[in-house]
C-alpha cells in the first residue's frame, strides 16, 4: 500500500472521529449552559481547552459567549478543528485515497460532508442544536457504519482503525485533563449538586452517561468515573479499550507484513500500563499527571506510527 | 436524430419509437435522478478560479447519441488510420526527420514549436509506441460526412464520462438496452491495463506494475484520474509518492519501494520532471526524463507528443497521413486557413464574421472567436489580436454541425454535438472503443461544447452489427 494511502485513511478517520467529539462536546457544554448559566462562560472556556482551540478562539474573540463558542465549533472554517473543518478534511482525505474505499463508504463521507455543508452555511440557532448534532451524530455513524460493513480487513482498515483510536483516546484524555480537579477525592465536595452536574458533563461528552449508570447504579462517584474513562475495557472510549483496539490493529499489520516496527512496542507498552494498574496506583501517582503523561506517550505514537510507515 | 425532411433517422428509429410512449415526467424524474446520482458518487470537476471548493457536475443529458454500425466502421477505420500516422509521425520528428527532407512540412513549423520537446530526440519509447491514449475529436456535418477538429494525444480526459454515462443510462433505463443491441464499453479499463502493460520497458520483470499520476485532488480531472486507478486496479500516485531509486522509479509503500514499470501520467509535459522541464513543477518527479530516456519506466503517453496535435500541424494532417500510410485520409480535416501565410491572413480578415478563429496553442475552447455568434464588437477586437499575431492563429469555416435533442422542461430541443471516441495503442494492435464520450452544447444554437464552458455530456450508443 502507498504510504500515502495508509496516511490518508488514517487522517481521514482521525478528522472523522475529531468531527463526532466536537458535536458530543458541544452537546455537554451547551446542557451546562441551558441549565446553569453562571457557569456557562467557565463550562465553554473548557470545551474549547478539550478541543484545544482556546488560543485560537482568543484571536478573534472575547467572550465566551454560547452562541459565538458554538459558531466557533460547529462553523468556523478558520477553526482547523471545527465539525465543518473536520468534515472537509476527512472528506478530501478520503478523494485523497478514494481508491482504498469501498464505493459505499466513500459515498457515506461525500454524502456526510454535503449534510454538514448544508446545514452549516448559516450560524445555528439554540433551539436547532440539539437536532444538528444528532445529525451530526448520524451522518459520521453511517461513515463507521459502511467502513465496518463494507471493507476488506486488511492494511488499510487497519491503518483507519489506528486513526479511529489515536484521536479517540486523546479526546478523552483531554476531556479529563481538562477536568480532572473535579475528579479529585475532597470531601468538601461529595455529594453537593454543584457536582453532580458537572460529573454528568463528563459522561455526557463521551456519551456514557447510561453505561455508567448501569454499571454503577446512581451512585455517580469521581474515583469511579475516572477509573471506568481510563481503565473499563468493555467502554469504547476508555483508553484501555483504545489501545487494545490499537494493539489489535498494529498486530493485524505486522502479520500481514510479516515484520514488526517500533511502533508496536510502543503502543504495547502504553497499553500494559493501562492494564497493570489500578485507580488507587493512578490517584496516588496524580491523576493530572498521569493524564499528562499519557497525552504525551500517544501522541508520541502517532508519530512513531507515521515514522515506521513513512507517511 | 432528423432527417432534413423531419423524419426519424434511421439508427434513432427505436429509441424514438420508445421515448413517444413514455411519459416525459417520468424522464424529467429519471434525469433529477441521475444529477443526485452524480453528485453523490462525487462525479463532479473542478474549475480553476472559481470560488474555494468549487466542484461542478458536468450537466448530463438523458437521450443518448445513436451511431450505426456502418458509420462506425466507417469512423473506427479513419481513426485507426490518423492514429498509426501519429505514432509514425512521432517516431519520425524525433529521430530522421524524413518528412521535413522530404519538404512535406516546413523544418520551421517544428524547429519554432514549444510543443517540440528536444529531450525527446533520438529517445526510443518502449514498444515503439508514442501515444498510448488517443481521443480524437470529430464531428459530424451530414449523412456519413464526418471531420475531424482535433487529435488530443497529450493526455486526452473524458472517458469516465463515456463509462459513468453508460452506467447511468443502464441503471436508469434497463429496458432500453435490452430493447435496442448497444455495443459495449464497460471492457475500456481492462483494455487499458493490458493495453499499457503491453508496452512494459526491457527493465521489468514479471508482473508490470502499472501507476496513474495525478496532479492530485484539487486537479479539474482528479475524478476521473482516480476513476481510472480503481477500475484498473492500479495505484494512483501523487509525484511526491515517487522519487529515483536503482536507476527506477519507485513509489513510496509502508513496506518500501516498489519501482513501478508504466506510468499513466495525467500530468502535462512541462510540469512532469523539474529536473529537465518546469524547475517550479511540484507535480512532477525529478529526474523521471533520465530513468525514461534509459528504458527504466514506460511513460503514457509519451513527452513530446503534444507535437503531434499542435493546432499549426493539423492542417498538414492529410500529407502527413499520406506520407506515412502511403493511402488518402478517410476521414476529412476542416479546411483551415494558416494566418501565418499573408494572402490567407488576408481572407481571414474579410470574413471574420462567418470564421471560427482560434489560437494554435489554446484548448478548452479558450480564445477562439466564433464569427457568427459573436457581436461586432468582439469581432473588432478580436481583429486587432490577429493582426498582431497572426501566426499565433488558425481559422476554419463554421461548420453545420449535427444536433442531437436534449430533454428539456418543455420538451425536446436540439442542440449541437461532437464526439470523442478513445483509442488504445499498444505494439499488439489498436483498440477503438465503440463509443466515446459525446458533448453537447446545452444552450441553443451555440457551438461550444467544453465542459468548462458549461458543456453537457449525452451517451453515446454504437449499434450492433
Amino acid at each position: 500500500m502507498l504510504s500515502k494511502t495508509a496516511g490518508g485513511l488514517f487522517w481521514m478517520f482521525r478528522y472523522l472521529e475529531r468531527c463526532e467529539n466536537n458535536a458530543r462536546l458541544l452537546d455537554a457544554g451547551f446542557r451546562i449552559a441551558l441549565t446553569r448559566s453562571a457557569t456557562a462562560k467557565a463550562e465553554w472556556k473548557s470545551v474549547l481547552s478539550t478541543s484545544a482551540s482556546v488560543d485560537d478562539y482568543l484571536k478573534h474573540h472575547k467572550s465566551f459567549a454560547s452562541a459565538s463558542v458554538i459558531d466557533f465549533l460547529l462553523r468556523d472554517p478558520g477553526n482547523p478543528s471545527s465539525v465543518i473543518s473536520s468534515a472537509k478534511q476527512a472528506r478530501d482525505n478520503a478523494r485523497m485515497v478514494r481508491t482504498a474505499l469501498t464505493r459505499e463508504v466513500w459515498e457515506a463521507t461525500n454524502e456526510c460532508w454535503m449534510t454538514l455543508k448544508a446545514l452549516l452555511t448559516k450560524s445555528v440557532l439554540e433551539q436547532d442544536l440539539p437536532d444538528v448534532l444528532s445529525t451530526i451524530r448520524q451522518q459520521s455513524a453511517l461513515v463507521r457504519g459502511a467502513t465496518h460493513g463494507t471493507m476488506m480487513r486488511n492494511d488499510g482498515y487497519h491503518f483507519a482503525r489506528l486513526g479511529t483510536f489515536l484521536e479517540r483516546a486523546d479526546n478523552t484524555a483531554r476531556i479529563l485533563d481538562v477536568k480532572y480537579y473535579l475528579l479529585l477525592p475532597s470531601i468538601a465536595q461529595i455529594g453537593s449538586s454543584l457536582d453532580n452536574v458537572q460529573w454528568e458533563t463528563i459522561l455526557r461528552s463521551v456519551s456514557a452517561q447510561r453505561a455508567y449508570r448501569w454499571l454503577n447504579g446512581s451512585n455517580i462517584n469521581p474515583v469511579n468515573i475516572a477509573e471506568f474513562l481510563i481503565l473499563n475495557d468493555e467502554m469504547p472510549r476508555s483508553l484501555a479499550f483504545c489501545y487494545e483496539n490499537m494493539e489489535g490493529a498494529l498486530a493485524h499489520i505486522a502479520r500481514q507484513y510479516k515484520t514488526e516496527k517500533p511502533s508496536h512496542e510502543l503502543a504495547r507498552s502504553i497499553q500494559s500500563s493501562l492494564v497493570d494498574t489500578d485507580i488507587d496506583r493512578i490517584f496516588e501517582e496524580g491523576l493530572h499527571e498521569y493524564i499528562e503523561r499519557f497525552l504525551s506517550e500517544n501522541g508520541r505514537l502517532a508519530v512513531q506510527i507515521q515514522t515506521d510507515y513513512r507517511f | 436524430m432528423l432527417n432534413n425532411d423531419e423524419s426519424v433517422r434511421e439508427p434513432y428509429a427505436d429509441y424514438s419509437q420508445w421515448l413517444n410512449k413514455e411519459d416525459p415526467s417520468r424522464i424529467l424524474r429519471k434525469s433529477a435522478q441521475a444529477e443526485a446520482f452524480f453528485r453523490k458518487t462525487g462525479i463532479t470537476f473542478n474549475v480553476y478560479g472559481a470560488a474555494e471548493a468549487d466542484e461542478r457536475l458536468i450537466p448530463f443529458d438523458v437521450v443518448p447519441r445513436v451511431i450505426s454500425a456502418r458509420e462506425w466502421r466507417k469512423l473506427s477505420r479513419g481513426i485507426e488510420q490518423r492514429v498509426r500516422a501519429l505514432n509514425a509521425f512521432l517516431y519520425d520528428i524525433y529521430h530522421r526527420q524524413e518528412i521535413i527532407r522530404a519538404g512535406r512540412i516546413p523544418a520551421e513549423l517544428i524547429a519554432n514549436n514549444e510543443a517540440f520537446l528536444l529531450a525527446m530526440v533520438g529517445v526510443n519509447p518502449p514498444g515503439g509506441i508514442y501515444t498510448h491514449i488517443v481521443g480524437t475529436d470529430i464531428v459530424r456535418t451530414g449523412p456519413d460526412e464526418f471531420f475531424v477538429l482535433e487529435d488530443n494525444a497529450r493526455t486526452p480526459s473524458g472517458v469516465s464520462y463515456m463509462l459513468e454515462n453508460r452506467e447511468t443510462m443502464l441503471q436508469m433505463f434497463p429496458e432500453l438496452f435490452s430493447r435496442i443491441p448497444v455495443q459495449k464499453v464497460s471492457n475500456y479499463p481492462a483494455n487499458l491495463r493490458r493495453s499499457l502493460a503491453a508496452c512494459a520497458p526491457a527493465q521489468c520483470t514479471g508482473k508490470p506494475v502499472v501507476a496513474v499520476l495525478t496532479p492530485g485532488i484539487h486537479n479539474s480531472a482528479y475524478f476521473e484520474h482516480s476513476f481510472l486507478a480503481d477500475q484498473m486496479g492500479a495505484e494512483l500516485v501523487e509525484g511526491h509518492d515517487l522519487h529515483v531509486v536503482d536507476g527506477r522509479i519507485a513509489m513510496r509503500t509502508t513496506q518500501g519501494d516498489i519501482p513501478i514499470d508504466v506510468l499513466y501520467r495525467r500530468v502535462d509535459d512541462d510540469y512532469l520532471d523539474p529536473l529537465n522541464f518546469n524547475p517550479d513543477s511540484m507535480l512532477g518527479v525529478p529526474a523521471v526524463m533520465d530513468v525514461y530516456r534509459s528504458g527504466g519506466i514506460t511513460i503514457a503517453n509519451a513527452p513530446g507528443t503534444g507535437i503531434a496535435d499542435d493546432k499549426a500541424l493539423y492542417s498538414y494532417m492529410p500529407d502527413i497521413i499520406e506520407f506515412y500510410t502511403g493511402e488518402a485520409a478517410l476521414l476529412s480535416n476542416v479546411p483551415t486557413h494558416r494566418c501565418s501565410e499573408p494572402d490567407q491572413l488576408a481572407y481571414v480578415l474579410d470574413r471574420l464574421p462567418e470564421l471560427v478563429v482560434k489560437e494554435v496553442h489554446g484548448s478548452g475552447g479558450y480564445g477562439m472567436l466564433v464569427g457568427p455568434a459573436a457581436t461586432k464588437k468582439e469581432i473588432e477586437a478580436f481583429r486587432k489580436k490577429l493582426v498582431a499575431r497572426p501566426s499565433n492563429y488558425i481559422a476554419q469555416p463554421t461548420l453545420a454541425l449535427s444536433t442531437v435533442p436534449i430533454f428539456t422542461e418543455k420538451g425536446l430541443a436540439p442542440r449541437h454535438v461532437d464526439l470523442r471516441p478513445f483509442v488504445l495503442v499498444s505494439p499488439n494492435g489498436i483498440e477503438i472503443t465503440p463509443g466515446g464520450l459525446t458533448r453537447v452544447a446545452m444552450e441553443a444554437g451555440s457551438l461550444v461544447v467544453n465542459s468548462s464552458q458549461g458543456g453537457g455530456t449525452k451517451d453515446t450508443w454504437v449499434l450492433e452489427e
